[in-house]
């Protein structure tokens, strides 16, 4: 017998609004039509009234989760455009920062996906090692959510050698921590059960889907968009975490995986960054158009952007990584159990809000 | 520039053999988007192991039909519907068609306006701590 | 404080930044579970509606649902910038400019993002709204029966 289930948009184990109609045939869930527009704000709209420079405070808050890498990736492609050469310095601490968002996402994620599979413990552990993160955070730039400290032209803030070279000694002892709570999520039987081979999306099918960062990684295709060298990460020695099964635990292995690399990130961040100014002066109009991607902790994000030579852009456009995991999403929750959808909608780590913008 | 960005041109009638053709290539696809310019402009760019490639259409307004991508691309369909409610471009043969309710806004096809002269009113709110009457 | 109050939290757009600020106001670090507040998913169990974020459009309808679904008393607490006056997003073709557009709001927490003090502190005076409100409903002095 065929049902309609109405999911969302408010749900127990959604953290935010999105709908989903599950067309469910007993326990199998056969169809899934999504509807999105909860949040949507209109907020692209926002350059024609706000100047480019000021736009960068609500690129932030396009999503409150990776809002520095939201706003980095703004000032990148207006930088691009008015071909300003920001100092290596600002670029280290760019890149200093968006790890550490990317780590504190991970572990946030990390929590939200035990709570969704039902180990409450475990997600008020993920969160309890987030906080110390976000203290790092919260003491180098003054907001625990919202940074504020990148612009235009480099960064607002400076972190002293020492307290960069403390923060990775920092992040190192956390390291032990993490190695612990990711032993929870990848060896513990019950987890297992639950993440295992459920929702398996095969490589060739994460990329014609056109899905982006862990999702894709973890179905064995090897791309991060840290490799154009954006940023610092040119001067940085990592390579893609990647994993070939391309069911929930292999997302999550890569996630795990990630947080490492993140801490040794910021080591390396910590041992060459160079000395120096850490904004210039932007002088000039943007003009032309470019297309500005980087990698948040959900994937590659997209900033188009068009501008005409005057104090407002012409066009902006935000394709956020979660916009471009949803055909891969309802590909692995067509045939999945009923039960399985909230970890499922949970692999792909979903921001509702910068979907939407 | 860090980057080399690959922008071309193309028109409704040729745009389903491009994309076949980037597909067949192997190139993933990373977004639709459009602009209001005079006219409208789409853009749909790929990627090829962050080879990146754009092609733009220009449209004189949003009635021109366009075809839609998605029986290439299945995924194409999230953006074909954005478009169509927030910039009301006309897409023909969307894969699964929404019919303009993707996204409920408050006024439909927004993007396709041209910007207004700017204005600021505030409206008047109430102070934090009064007391609000229940219903 | 004589009860447990149970929150129901509502994203009604916002950026996240406050809805995980909420969250993390019940985890270890700030832990309001140890004053018995639970985040519950059920508008029916609720005694607090905590929303965020300016409220567009579409989920003008589901605010209004969750919140005529509440038993009474009830408090509703607007938390972050976004949710007191649109904030940042005020000028947005789409945002209505904070619940009070829709429902009555009691009590407003500024911040963007509100940090987790403040709506702990959000939490403790809209207790003392709530007692009040019962205390206007019911007549009686404590919540014995
Ligand atoms: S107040 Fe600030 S942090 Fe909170 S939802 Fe609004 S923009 Fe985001």
């Amino acid at each position: 017998m065929r049902t309609i289930i109405p999911f969302g948009p408010q749900h127990p184990v959604l953290p935010e609004p999105i709908h989903l109609d599950l067309v469910v045939e007993d326990e199998t869930v056969v169809d899934v039509i999504p509807s999105i527009g909860f949040i949507h704000r209109g907020l692209e709209k926002l350059v024609e009234k706000k100047d480019f420079q000021e736009f960068v405070y609500v690129a932030e808050r396009i999503c409150g989760i990776c809002s520095f890498i939201h706003g980095m990736t703004y000032c990148h492609g207006v930088e691009q455009l008015m071909k300003i050469e920001v100092p290596p310095r600002a670029h280290y601490l760019r890149t200093v920062w968006s790890e550490l968002s990317r780590i504190h996402s991970h572990l946030l994620w990390l929590g939200l996906i035990a709570d969704a599979f039902g180990f409450e413990s475990l997600f008020m552990h993920s969160w309890r090692l987030r906080e110390k993160v976000l203290d790092i955070i919260e003491a180098t730039t003054g907001g625990r959510v919202i940074f504020g400290s990148c612009k235009i032209g480099g960064v607002r803030r400076d972190i002293e050698n020492g307290t960069l070279r403390e923060i990775a000694a920092k992040l190192r002892d956390y390291a032990v921590e993490y190695k612990d709570l990711g032993n929870v999520f990848l060896n513990d039987l019950t987890v297992k059960r639950r993440l295992c081979g459920v929702g398996v999306l095969s490589g060739p099918d994460a990329l014609g889907l056109g899905s982006v960062g862990p999702m894709l990684r973890a179905s064995g295709v090897a791309q991060d968009m840290r490799l154009l060298k954006y940023a610092a990460y040119g001067g940085i020695d990592f390579a893609p975490v990647t994993a070939e099964e391309g069911d929930s635990y292999a997302r999550c292995a890569v996630r795990i995986g990630e947080i490492f690399q993140s801490v040794e990130i910021i080591r390396q961040c910590s041992e060459k960054i160079p000395g120096g100014a850490i904004e210039i002066k932007v002088t000039g109009l943007p003009e032309g158009e470019f297309y500005a991607r980087t990698e948040q902790p959900r994937g590659e994000v997209i900033y188009y952007i068009k501008a005409n030579g005057t104090k407002n852009l012409e066009r902006l456009r935000v394709r956020t990584p979660t916009f471009a995991n949803i055909p891969p999403m309802l590909k692995i929750m067509t045939g999945c159990q009923l039960a399985d959808v909230p970890v499922l909608v949970l692999t792909i780590d979903p921001c509702i809000s910068c979907t939407e913008r | 520039m860090i980057e080399s960005q690959d922008f071309r041109e193309t028109t409704p009638e040729r745009l389903i053999g491009e994309v076949q053709g980037m597909r067949d290539a192997g190139y993933r696809l990373v977004q639709i988007g459009a602009t209001r310019t005079e006219g409208f402009e789409i853009n749909y760019s790929f990627d090829r192991n962050l080879e990146f490639v754009n092609f733009k259409i220009r449209l004189a307004d949003n009635t021109e039909a366009i075809p839609s991508i998605s029986g290439v691309y299945w995924s194409a369909f999230l953006y074909e519907n954005e478009l169509h409610d927030l910039f009301g471009l006309n897409i023909k043969n969307i894969h699964i068609d929404y019919q303009g309710h993707f996204y409920r806004v408050a006024r439909p096809a927004a993007f396709a306006e041209k910007p207004p002269p700017p204005k600021i009113k505030r409206a008047v709110k109430p102070t934090a701590g009064t007391e609000v009457k229940e219903t | 404080m004589q009860k447990s109050p149970w929150i129901i939290h509502y994203d009604g757009s916002s950026c996240n930044g406050c809805d995980i600020e909420v969250l993390a106001a019940l985890t270890p670090m700030y832990d309001v579970e140890r004053f018995g507040v639970i985040n519950t998913g059920n508008p029916k169990h609720a005694d607090i509606f905590l929303i965020t974020g300016s409220v567009n459009e579409q989920n003008k309808a589901v605010i209004k649902n969750i919140y005529d679904q509440m038993p009474n008393p009830k408090v509703v607490m607007a938390v972050g910038i976004c949710a007191c006056t649109g904030g940042i997003f005020r000028e947005c073709y789409n945002v209505l400019g904070g619940p009070d557009k829709v429902i009555p709001v009691d009590l407003y927490v500024p911040g963007c993002a509100a940090r987790p003090e403040s709506i702990i502190d959000g939490v403790v005076k809209a207790l003392e709204l709530w007692e009040g409100k019962r205390r206007k409903r019911t007549g009686r002095e404590s919540i014995q029966t």
